[in-house]
């Protein structure tokens, strides 16, 4: 219920200064409890006034407007629109029975809001970036002062930002309508200033023009690029914008002096350069079947082109352990974790293969570790690789450094880590489940023990099956530790 | 020869420097000079102080330490057969000029390369001492990015790990065989081995330590990396799967694209012509619809024939339109994945939509309020009292849309 008494006066509102937001809050905190409407309402600026005189808040009334409106208006009320603290009273009225209004994207007066927020925080941001101090005095006498001319009432709100960064210099950024004085220790906000208020000029701009220049492609001109991001209104207070006009009227000719120019003969230091640093173009490639040890032929691998694999991984991952291992271990292939250390088993499927060999008494020292396949295959998802299976290709191009590998170790026993391992050193597609736990014979006499990847163990979810499982593993190198001795 | 100015050096080194692409200060942790009363912060969000007339905003002080360089990379305006003139800053002078430009508000920081002179360590070592002294003896805490070496050693990535926000590794070309015809003294494997090197370490700093339960500093704004676009034949296509790669194997915040821009005394070996500054948007745009929009690579360029981005549209929309069996999409009911497909709709635009569309239905112009161009909307999507019929399957839409966008007459 509107009181009668009020149903016809106009109110007029004087705050204390452009951005007097404490004092708009109160007072339109007092006039919506008194349901004062907006268009009832004059607000001004006038300095050294206040608003005394607005009617009292009823007592015990109590306002209440979504928390994050508070935040939006402050900002917006640093806005240069004469008309922002009548906008933003309508607002806070408008709120009173429409709560969610901020959430109205589309509504005009919301997207008004937003566009005053954004116009303000674009001008800070400027203002950040395009605040010039200029130095005075030597020494103790040093001090930092800037001419800065604002779109909005944003000197208040940016003055922290100097602070956190210039701690160590004394500084002054004088505007048309306020400035900001940090002496080290205290901020203080005064009165606006002049441009002539200023110092004119700092040796250190020579350099700065002289970068400004030098780093501008002109055979990548964009001119309005630049004007997008660097306004006109701010240049006449950028040093280096002087330098524009010219940059942009001799672009064309330099750049096409750029292409223009023919190659010209080496320069003079060039075949010493080359002499010095790069005696021999190629580097002497390891012949992969001369090969005579296990390390020669982990040199060789590094080169390996045998299929496309190489393109994406980082590094080929060669086997691990020693040249006259009893038994060798062959998993699939390396994972995230592999590809990046260059070592097998060193991820989580790896972990997980190390502690259960030490349950089973096998001594990793003492057995060779190695992958069917050598490169990490995998399919980019963001910033993870997701591991793909490697297919029979890939996989009988790679069963050249396997057999190398057995050649040079000739262990009692292979153990196959899963199907892929399988395929490998067997030559034939085998149902890994089926044949768990047996010993297949190859024709040259070497046993294959076949068994899964501990991967499989990694992937179930439920504790009791995963942990029958990791069992059934365990005893399966329980196994392969019988079989080295025989 | 007599000794240059640092005026002069300055002039030479910058402009050595501009072809990399980055100049961005974003990304790293924050930090200020309040407790320590130096000079200095870094505030998450970058901040570009000036822009050149090429449209390139300039955050950092780019230079290189010196532009001597034992490699030969024909790309390069510093290589080693290259007649431009050279110069070496001293330690001193890069140190005096970053704080005399920050101080006046020119900078965000440093962006500190090389050309590689005498050994790749010692290289490496003097750009590590710079930023030492700027963070230790200067007390600043403003930006730095270091271009990391591929060959030095594993104790100077650590300390340049230690006081640089960045580190960066350039692949220079998308395929490793572009960069040994281009690259011959280049080692792609050494390049890929780096980075690989520098995700371990940055995985195991962002571990707490035992001892102090605290997160060592190491290149809080993680590792990037640049590509030069155009100097070789390789596809739009190719140089994407390439960034995924790069992307999920390092996780690299950023990969660059830069188009190749003629050099003076340039290499016989090269396209002498413009740099394809559109392509390079293109690829841009694409690179984002990989880390914000849920597409996979391989999706991005699936039925265009040639591999390449369509110069005309963006990635999106040329997607769309290769794709209209997804389309029209219901702007209120669809879910957020959905809506990231619609071309015309970006991140917060969506974001937008769906805080809306908890109070309201939308309509077609109350979708035109919040986003940019319904032109490009129009035959994707369902609104309120609208649905585009037969117009999502209509042939020649391709060139209506072109037309009503404006797209062209933008660069």
């Amino acid at each position: 219920m509107q009181p009668a008494q009020f149903a016809f006066a106009r109110y007029d509102v004087r705050l204390d200064s452009e951005t007097d937001f404490v004092g708009w809050r109160g007072a339109a905190r007092r006039l919506a409890l008194n349901e004062v409407r907006p268009e009832d309402i004059n607000w001004h600026v006038a300095p050294g006034s206040d608003t005394a005189d607005l009617p009292a808040a009823p007592a015990g009334a109590q306002l209440t407007v979504p928390r994050d409106f508070i935040t939006h208006a402050e900002t917006a009320s640093c806005h240069s629109d004469p008309d922002r603290f009548a906008f933003l009273y309508r607002m806070l009225w408008r709120q009173r029975i429409e709560p969610k209004l901020l959430a109205i994207a589309s509504d005009p007066d919301t997207r008004r809001l937003e566009a005053m927020e954004k116009a303000v925080r674009r001008d800070s941001h400027k203002m950040h970036a395009f605040v010039r101090f200029r130095k005075i005095g030597e020494g103790s006498e040093e001090r930092y002062v800037a001419w800065f001319e604002p779109e909005h009432f944003i000197v208040e709100r940016n003055a922290d930002f100097f602070v956190r960064r210039f701690t160590g210099m004394r500084w002054t950024i004088l505007t048309p309508y306020a400035s900001a004085d940090w002496d080290g220790e205290r901020l203080a906000i005064g009165p606006g200033a002049a441009k002539g208020d200023a110092p004119a000029e700092d040796d250190t701009e020579a350099l700065w023009l002289t970068y400004f220049e030098n780093i501008f492609n002109p055979a990548r001109l964009k001119v309005k690029a630049m004007q997008k991001e660097m306004p006109k209104k701010y240049w006449r207070n950028l040093p280096e914008a002087s330098l524009i006009p010219d940059l942009i009227a001799g672009a064309d000719e330099a750049a096409k002096d750029m292409i223009a120019r023919m190659p010209t003969t080496p320069a003079p230091h060039h075949a010493r350069v080359q002499a010095r640093h790069w005696p021999k173009r190629e580097p002497a490639e390891v012949p992969d079947d001369d090969a005579s040890t296990i390390s020669e032929l982990r040199e060789a691998a590094k080169g390996c082109r045998r299929c496309p694999l190489w393109r994406d991984a980082t590094q080929t991952v060669f086997g691990e352990g020693p040249d006259n291992a009893k038994v060798v271990f062959v998993g699939e292939q390396p994972g995230d974790q592999e590809d990046l250390a260059g070592k097998p088993f060193v991820g989580p499927a790896g972990k997980v293969f190390d502690a259960i060999l030490d349950d089973a008494g096998v001594d990793r020292q003492k057995v060779y570790v190695t992958n069917a396949v050598k490169h990490f295959k995998f399919e980019p998802r963001g910033k993870r690789r997701i591991h793909s299976k490697p297919n029979a290709g890939e996989v009988q191009a790679c069963r050249w450094w396997i057999g190398r590998e057995l050649d040079l170790i000739k262990p009692d026993l292979a153990v196959a880590l899963g199907a892929t391992a399988a395929l490998s050193l067997l030559g034939k597609a085998v149902p890994v489940t089926k044949m768990r736990g047996r010993v297949i014979e190859r024709e040259d006499g070497l046993r294959v023990f076949i068994t899964i990847h501990p991967s499989f163990i990694l992937r179930i979810h439920e504790p009791a099956d995963k942990e029958a499982e990791r069992e059934r593993f365990l005893a399966d190198m329980k196994q392969v530790k019988r079989l080295m001795a025989a | 020869m007599s000794a240059l100015t640092v005026r002069e050096k300055l002039a030479i080194l910058s402009d050595a420097a501009k072809y990399d692409a980055s100049c961005a200060s974003s990304g790293s942790a924050k930090k200020d000079s309040l407790k320590s009363g130096g000079i200095g912060s870094t505030e998450g969000m970058g901040i570009c102080h000036s822009y050149a007339p090429d449209g390139r905003c300039i955050s950092l002080l780019k230079i290189l330490l010196t532009n001597f360089c034992i490699y030969d990379c024909s790309y390069c305006i510093n290589r080693s057969s290259s007649n431009v003139r050279r110069a070496r800053f001293g330690i001193d002078e890069v140190v005096k000029l970053t704080m005399d430009f920050y101080r006046r508000n020119y900078i965000e920081g440093l962006f500190l390369s090389s050309g590689v002179i005498r050994s790749p360590d010692e290289t490496m070592a003097e750009m590590v001492e710079v930023a030492r002294r700027l963070r230790l003896e200067e007390k600043f805490s403003g930006y730095i990015h270091l271009k990391t070496i591929p060959e030095s050693s594993a104790e100077l990535v650590e300390q340049a790990g230690l006081y640089a926000d960045r580190l960066s590794i350039n692949v220079e070309l998308p395929t490793d065989e572009g960069v040994k015809k281009l690259a011959p003294e280049k080692k792609p494997e050494t390049i890929r081995l780096s980075m690989a090197r520098l995700r371990r370490k940055m995985e195991e700093k962002a571990e707490p330590t035992l001892r102090t339960k605290k997160r060592e500093r190491f290149a809080p704004g993680g590792q990037s990396t640049q590509m030069i676009v155009g100097a070789d034949k390789t596809s739009d296509d190719g140089i994407l799967h390439t960034s995924a790669r790069l992307y999920g194997s390092y996780h690299l915040r950023r990969v660059y694209y830069s188009a190749f821009s003629p050099i003076p005394d340039s290499s016989s070996s090269l396209p002498l012509k413009k740099p394809p500054l559109m392509r390079e948007h293109r690829l841009y745009q694409a690179d984002w619809l990989m880390r914000f929009y849920g597409f996979s690579q391989p999706e991005i360029l699936a039925g265009s024939g040639d591999g390449m981005l369509d110069l005309a549209i963006d990635p999106k929309l040329a997607w769309a339109l290769r794709n209209r069996g997804w389309f029209p999409v219901d702007i209120n009911r669809a879910d957020r994945e959905a809506l990231l497909r619609v071309p015309g709709l970006g991140t917060k635009v969506i974001a937008k939509i769906l805080e809306t569309r908890r109070h309201r239905r939308l309509r077609l112009e109350d979708v035109g309020r919040i986003c940019h161009s319904i032109a490009k909307l129009r035959p994707f999507i369902i609104a309120e009292g609208w649905s585009p019929g037969g117009l999502t399957d209509k042939s020649g839409l391709r060139d209506e849309i072109v037309q009503s966008c404006e797209q062209l007459s933008l660069f």
